[in-house]
């Protein structure tokens, strides 16, 4: 049986009630926004539910979005069930205040770099992991550099401005 | 013996009554084919435990793909694995296609796949010769190197580069394959399987390469799910996944191929699915050559696919298309996407987040060799240094795609 949209989201609804805020399918992929004090939990349910078999994650990764207002940070899921060939996109927000979320280790192992990765460049805390330290940038850094408000390029460089170019 | 010797060669620490020696491999060395290093704790020559440090040449993609034009973070994605580039600059365009809902047609598609199949073949040519290379067979890497090279005279004849190719253009190619394409593609399918063949011949049934890499580097499948293996290496331990036919882009449909899989996932099963998806490869470069279909080789995208030069100097619309497409001012749809592509190393995605402007929102690449390098201690932990050598160059790390 094809698994369809239409199951995967009533399970989901069904598992976790009020803690599903919103969904959508964007470009043939649903993507659910939950809560995320539920990340686990819905992970490990879509993981030993038999009828999903969600087993399989494909990439851990964050974003920032400095105008949303209390979810400032996403942390994204994809996840993929193989044996129903089936695609699926998890969001968790999280507040600038507040950067917790549960690590996906104990379940997946593949979470452990991607997670780390996550902290490296937004700061984000999983809790529960392992050993949360930096991965690809020095570990004296002091600042998340894929923070919106970070810039990439010298501040003082005057020859790039946006008039030059017609903007 | 290996007691007696064990605490030669720098400061042991105590752990369970026994002298370890803490061994650097890498960053800087011939073995590890890339920088990147392991911190090794070893007990004579065997490992007891292992640490990854990775990131020492971490180059920001992900940012600057923030503040570039889509077209401009093509030449970004050459430089992940670097082995098989065309393969992440196709991945790319296919992702902002997605994204711009271009439609493309069969013949684009048709000359992605010729493409894609070469990098495919040069990328797995690289990994099985260096594991020759690893266990002291010097003169099979220096026979498929030429090989790998005339890949790249190919490359070289479709889009100017060999190495870093930024291959190919959002919406189809640059320019269609001449005539010297064609016949070098015929050349490559006509001569280099004699080659390959005798390559083989010097590894496939060899007693030393077989005592070495059978049972060496091995992984069970659930391990390996659990862990994020794509590409070969999973295929290897006996789950046949493959982007290409879970998820076909591309037009792979239309091919006849089949996944090769392994049993045990050690370092033999590796090298032979790579060597069955070379013979594969070659097989879908021929199909998709004979039957390449006749049309254009670029899809009616103008917000983003360059207008013929002599249109630009003498036509006021191309002008304007060829000023917004440089200058980065098309105009894309709002939303997110994930595409995926079968890289050299298993499944490269890219998460594209677009909020309407110049550039990406956020791009998020999934690296399969960042992914599946986390298993690398489990691997090698109770085996012997030499075998993890081996174990490295058969899980085909590339450092430039595990850094970013």
């Amino acid at each position: 049986m094809a698994l369809t949209s239409e199951i995967v989201l009533s399970k989901i609804k069904e598992f976790l009630g009020d803690d599903l805020f919103s969904s959508n399918e964007s470009f043939g992929m649903l993507a659910v926004i939950v809560s995320s004090s539920r990340n686990y939990d819905l992970l490990e349910y879509l993981y030993k539910e038999s009828s999903l078999e969600f087993t399989f994650l494909t990439d851990l990764t964050g974003a920032h979005y400095p105008d949303k207002k209390g979810s400032e940070f996403e942390v994204i899921y994809h996840l993929h069930s193989l044996v129903h060939n089936y695609r699926l996109r998890i969001k968790c927000g999280l507040p600038l205040e507040n950067l917790d979320i549960r690590s996906m280790v104990a379940l997946h192992s593949g979470a452990n770099f991607m997670e780390r990765e996550t902290y490296d460049f937004y700061g984000i805390i999983f809790t529960g992991h392992p050993n949360l330290k930096r991965i690809l940038n020095v570990d004296e850094m002091d600042y998340f550099p894929m923070r919106k408000e970070y810039p990439l390029e010298d501040q003082t460089r005057t020859d790039k401005e946006d008039k030059y170019f017609g903007r | 013996m290996a007691d007696k010797f064990s605490n030669i060669g720098g400061v042991g620490s105590k752990v369970n009554e026994q002298e370890l020696t803490t061994l650097n491999l890498g960053p800087i060395h011939p073995a590890t084919h890339g920088i990147f290093q392991n911190i090794l704790k070893v007990n004579g020559e065997t490992i007891i435990e292992c640490e990854q440090t990775v990131g020492y040449i971490h180059r920001a993609f992900e940012k600057i793909a923030e503040h570039r034009p889509f077209y401009q973070v093509t030449p970004l994605t050459d430089r992940l694995n670097y082995c098989s580039s065309p393969i992440n600059n196709i991945g790319w365009h296919l992702a902002v296609e997605k994204l711009i809902k271009a439609d493309i047609s069969k013949r684009i598609d048709y000359m992605r796949v010729i493409i894609m199949e070469l990098a495919r073949i040069s990328d797995h040519l690289v990994c099985n010769s260096v594991i020759g290379v690893d266990m002291g067979a010097l003169s099979g890497f220096t026979y498929v190197f030429q090989w790998r090279e005339k890949i790249y005279d190919i490359y070289e004849e479709i889009c100017g580069a060999r190495l870093t190719t930024n291959i190919g253009r959002i919406g189809g190619f640059e320019r269609d394959f001449n005539p010297a394409v064609h016949k070098k593609i015929n050349e490559f399918l006509k001569e280099f399987p004699k080659t390959y063949k005798e390559f083989m011949s010097l590894l496939e049934r060899n007693r030393i390469f077989m005592d070495r890499s059978i049972g060496v580097g091995g992984i069970s499948a659930e391990r390996a799910l659990n862990y994020g293996f794509t590409g070969p290496n999973l295929r290897a331990c006996g789950v046949d996944y493959d982007v290409r036919v879970f998820d076909p882009y591309c037009s792979y449909g239309d091919f006849d191929f089949v996944i090769p899989v392994g049993t045990g996932g050690d370092v033999y099963d590796r090298f032979m699915v790579r060597h069955q998806e070379i013979e594969e490869s070659l097989k879908m470069i021929k199909q998709a050559h004979d039957n390449l279909p006749q049309g254009r080789h670029y899809a009616d995208v103008p917000e983003f696919y360059l207008p013929p030069k002599e249109d630009v100097y003498t036509k006021m619309e191309a002008l304007i298309w060829h000023f917004k497409i440089v200058m980065g001012e098309s105009d894309v749809p709002v939303g997110e996407l994930y595409q995926a592509v079968e890289g050299g190393n298993g499944e490269l995605g890219f998460y594209l987040v677009s909020d309407g402007g110049r550039n990406a929102y956020r791009l998020h690449f999934r690296r399969p060799s960042f992914i599946y390098y986390q298993a690398y201690p489990e691997i090698v932990c109770g085996g012997m240094i030499s075998d993890a050598v081996m174990t490295m160059s058969s899980m085909n790390v590339i450092a430039g795609e595990l850094d970013a």
